[in-house]
């Protein structure tokens, strides 16, 4: 286990509302990204020297363009419905954690430079300068929210933290305090197509690896097509499902319905990479060209439709902004929507009984589901409401024989993030992503005891990721977490006459 | 006219103004402000039906607060409810002839005994501020000072009822500033009062976290279709930008 200068918290037998511990995690700020990356970001290197007047500049251009942003800092009651929502809070005790506390470290400057009462009475209505230590505290714990939207879904106007946190780091980004984490990735993406910089030929070698491998253990010929021209399906996925356990697994498993289904597809080294980074930092811009390369993609290969692998805020971005930032995909096949989740094609494929299993290959797992806040809460699938929650049990059920769900208070709209999303999945921000899982290791490890549950399965890069490495200090293996198309690819009954 | 007469009727027409057009301009700024992304939050309806169903849920039944904690919930619906029934009961200030249903008994005495239920609630809503630590933690002075303001206003119209206050004077002084025909207001120490709060809570509704009555219905978490891969979504700027 890595060296821990931090006490993971403790499973609670029954979860209370801790109480506060002030500037519990201040000190937990993220590396800053260095000029080179900020500037291939169209961001200033370094901190600028009128950087309060820029901040605010930036804030009230914000405030006209994100009606979210506007409304949001003007109409919380400072009712505290929200305080005991946030995994952070729940696992760090540190009342900015809150998502009211967090809104008001902005709300605070909104007060003061935007309001009238602000202006005359900024102690009567909370409201403070915009100092260095103020910077210093939106950058800490801006970056200790995985922008999940938890809060939103029990804020009785709908307040989404995840909005002004946001627009805090484009704000700083806009004055030359970038995370590194973040905008590094989006420099790769922006210069080589995805998150890892995994240049064209390497990409190819690594399918070339998983076509080999398939065959030695199924010993069918199950392709990894790349840059196909003409495929009916271009594939999209987090570059994470080109290596990394157990997110592969999920790659070998779409392939596999792909096969099975008698689909062609194809994946793109231009577009290779579903997440979009751009988000996390609240740029549209950054956001809207990392997902033109999805667009540019589809024209060169001439596809009929599109569909994203396991993601969960890529398909936040697909399935709620695509359109908006790339489309109109007039170009496409129209009897499909565009975008496609993975999980609706095997869904559908299903239903058409085109596709079949036999369970008893997941017989060795009993499981559980996660469901990934951007998926969870800034998605949706099927086209029917809830349909995000229900087309992943479906699938999972008609795949393996053990099921079971976890607490209701922890699952669908109401699920607790990983703690290690919205740009937060970095080794330097290790003590807040342990801490912040807290809350979903807790209802884990009660199916776990109460159920038997051994594995849980996921749909999205940054939660395997993040479980795959937290699962340890919490006294779990780290390959209990499973892809979902890991499961359909173990229990998926193929042709065999087809090699 | 009494000096007391004029004072307060230009106070009131001060206040409503700022009430009014502090409101109107504040929905009017909301209005034009574009949402530039689709992000409602689930269970998010796919139709425009299904968000004005949702907004009766909210608004009439606090839904998602409901969800979030049961006694907050509990206290701020008492004191959103009764504040209605109250407002019921005053309506026989500002109408001529008084509106039917505004006569009947039970409109009346359910105002009446809605302030019992207001400060209830509002007594709740202070207690959490000051006993709930996180609470505590977000709370301004201006957090506790709404609730006291609010509280007095309900214990002031109380206990005017003890003060035997000529309502039929008060109610030809409020009738008066609506048709400019200005009319003596009793001048009685408890009115003063509960006026005064009044018009103080109107001038600050604009400036103020009172903002979330508006502010609801412009929320795009809450007011959103879930309709993004049906329907291109895309704001004014953004269009710029591909340009
Ligand atoms: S969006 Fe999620 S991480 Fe951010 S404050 Fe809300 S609950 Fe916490
Ligand atoms: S629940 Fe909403 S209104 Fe209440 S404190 Fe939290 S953000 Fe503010």
């Amino acid at each position: 286990m890595a060296e821990n200068k931090f006490n993971t918290p403790q499973i609670r037998e029954y979860p209370v509302i801790p109480a506060l511990e002030k500037e519990a995690t201040l000190h937990l700020a993220p590396f800053k990204s260095k000029e080179e990356f900020q500037s291939s970001l169209g961001y200033p290197g370094e901190l600028v020297d009128n950087w309060q007047e820029k901040a605010l500049d930036k804030m009230g251009d914000l405030l006209k363009k994100y009606r979210s942003l506007r409304v949001y800092l003007d109409s919380c009651m400072q009712c505290g419905a929200c305080t005991d929502k946030c995994h952070y809070y729940l696992g760090t005790k540190d009342p900015n954690n809150m998502p009211v506390g967090r809104q008001n470290l902005m709300r605070s400057v909104y007060r003061r430079y935007f309001t009238l009462p602000g202006k005359y009475f900024p102690k009567l209505v909370g409201a403070q300068d915009l100092t260095k230590e103020v910077l210093d505290e939106w950058y800490s714990y801006y970056h200790q929210c995985s922008q999940c939207r938890r809060c939103a879904v029990f804020c009785p106007i709908g307040i989404d933290t995840a909005e002004i946190s946001m627009a805090a780091r484009e704000v700083m980004d806009s004055i030359g305090v970038g995370q590194k984490y973040c905008n590094e990735i989006i420099g790769k993406v922006h210069k080589i197509g995805n998150n890892l910089g995994l240049p064209e030929p390497a990409l190819e070698d690594t399918l070339e690896g998983l076509e080999e491998d398939v065959v030695d253990e199924v010993g069918i010929d199950v392709k990894f097509p790349l840059d196909q021209k003409g495929a009916d399906v271009l594939l999209v996925t987090p570059s994470a499902d080109f290596f990394a356990e157990p997110h592969v697994d999920g790659l070998i498993g779409y392939a596999k319905v792909f096969h099975q289904a008698g689909i062609s597809w194809t994946l793109s080294s231009h577009a290779s990479e579903a997440a979009n980074f751009g988000m996390f930092i609240g740029s549209y811009e950054n956001m809207r060209k990392l997902a033109l390369r999805i667009r540019e993609a589809a024209l060169e290969l001439n596809v009929k439709r599109i569909v994203f692998g396991e993601c969960g805020h890529a398909w936040r971005v697909a399935y709620s902004f695509l359109n908006t930032l790339a489309g109109p995909f007039d170009f496409l096949d129209s009897r499909y929507p565009v975008p496609q989740h993975i999980c609706e094609v095997t869904n559908d494929l299903i239903d058409k009984k085109v596709l079949n299993f036999d369970k008893s290959a997941n017989d060795d797992m009993t499981l559980t589901y996660h469901d990934s806040c951007n998926v969870a809460r800034a998605s949706n699938m099927g086209g029917i409401m809830g349909g995000q929650f229900s087309i992943p049990r479906k699938i999972i059920k008609a795949a393996a024989n053990n099921y079971f769900d976890m607490d209701e208070e922890t699952i669908k709209e109401k699920t607790y993030c990983c703690g290690g999303g919205g740009g937060l999945l970095t080794d330097d921000l290790i003590e807040l992503r342990v801490k912040g899982a807290l809350p979903r290791m807790e209802a884990l490890k009660q199916v776990v005891d109460e159920k038997g549950v051994t594995h849980m399965a996921a749909i999205c890069a940054i939660c395997k990721s993040q479980f795959s490495k937290v699962f340890q200090y919490y006294g779990l293996e780290l390959d209990q977490i499973v892809s979902l198309h890991q499961l359909v690819g173990n229990a998926l009954i193929m042709n065999k006459k087809e090699v | 006219m009494s000096f007391v007469t004029i004072l307060y009727a230009v106070l009131f027409y001060v206040a409503a103004i700022i009430l009014f057009v502090g409101l109107a301009y504040r929905i009017y700024e909301y209005s034009i402000i574009p949402a530039p992304l689709k992000i409602p939050t689930p269970p998010a309806p796919q139709t425009q039906r299904g968000v004005i169903f949702r907004f009766f849920k909210e608004v009439v039944l606090f839904e998602s607060l409901f969800s979030a904690t049961k006694w907050t919930w509990l206290f701020s619906w008492l004191f959103h409810f009764a504040l209605l029934l109250a407002a019921f009961r005053h309506l026989k200030y500002f109408t001529d002839p008084v509106w039917f249903w505004v006569s009947f008994d039970i409109v009346q005495a359910a105002g009446h005994y809605g302030a019992y239920v207001m400060i209830f609630g509002l007594l709740g809503l202070l207690g959490r501020r000051i006993f709930v630590d996180r609470v505590r933690y977000i709370s301004s002075p201006s957090d506790y000072l709404i609730l006291i303001l609010i509280i007095s206003i309900a214990l002031t119209g109380l206990m005017m009822k003890w003060f035997q206050t000529d309502i039929l004077a008060v109610r030809q002084f409020f009738l008066g500033l609506m048709y400019f025909q200005l009319s003596e207001l009793p001048n009685d120490f408890m009115l003063l009062i509960h006026l005064s709060l009044v018009i103080l809570l109107m001038i600050i509704f604009p400036y103020s976290k009172l903002l979330h009555a508006p502010g609801l219905f412009f929320s795009p978490t809450r007011n959103q279709t879930d309709t993004a891969r049906e329907k291109r979504h895309i704001s004014k700027w953004a269009r710029e930008i591909e340009n």
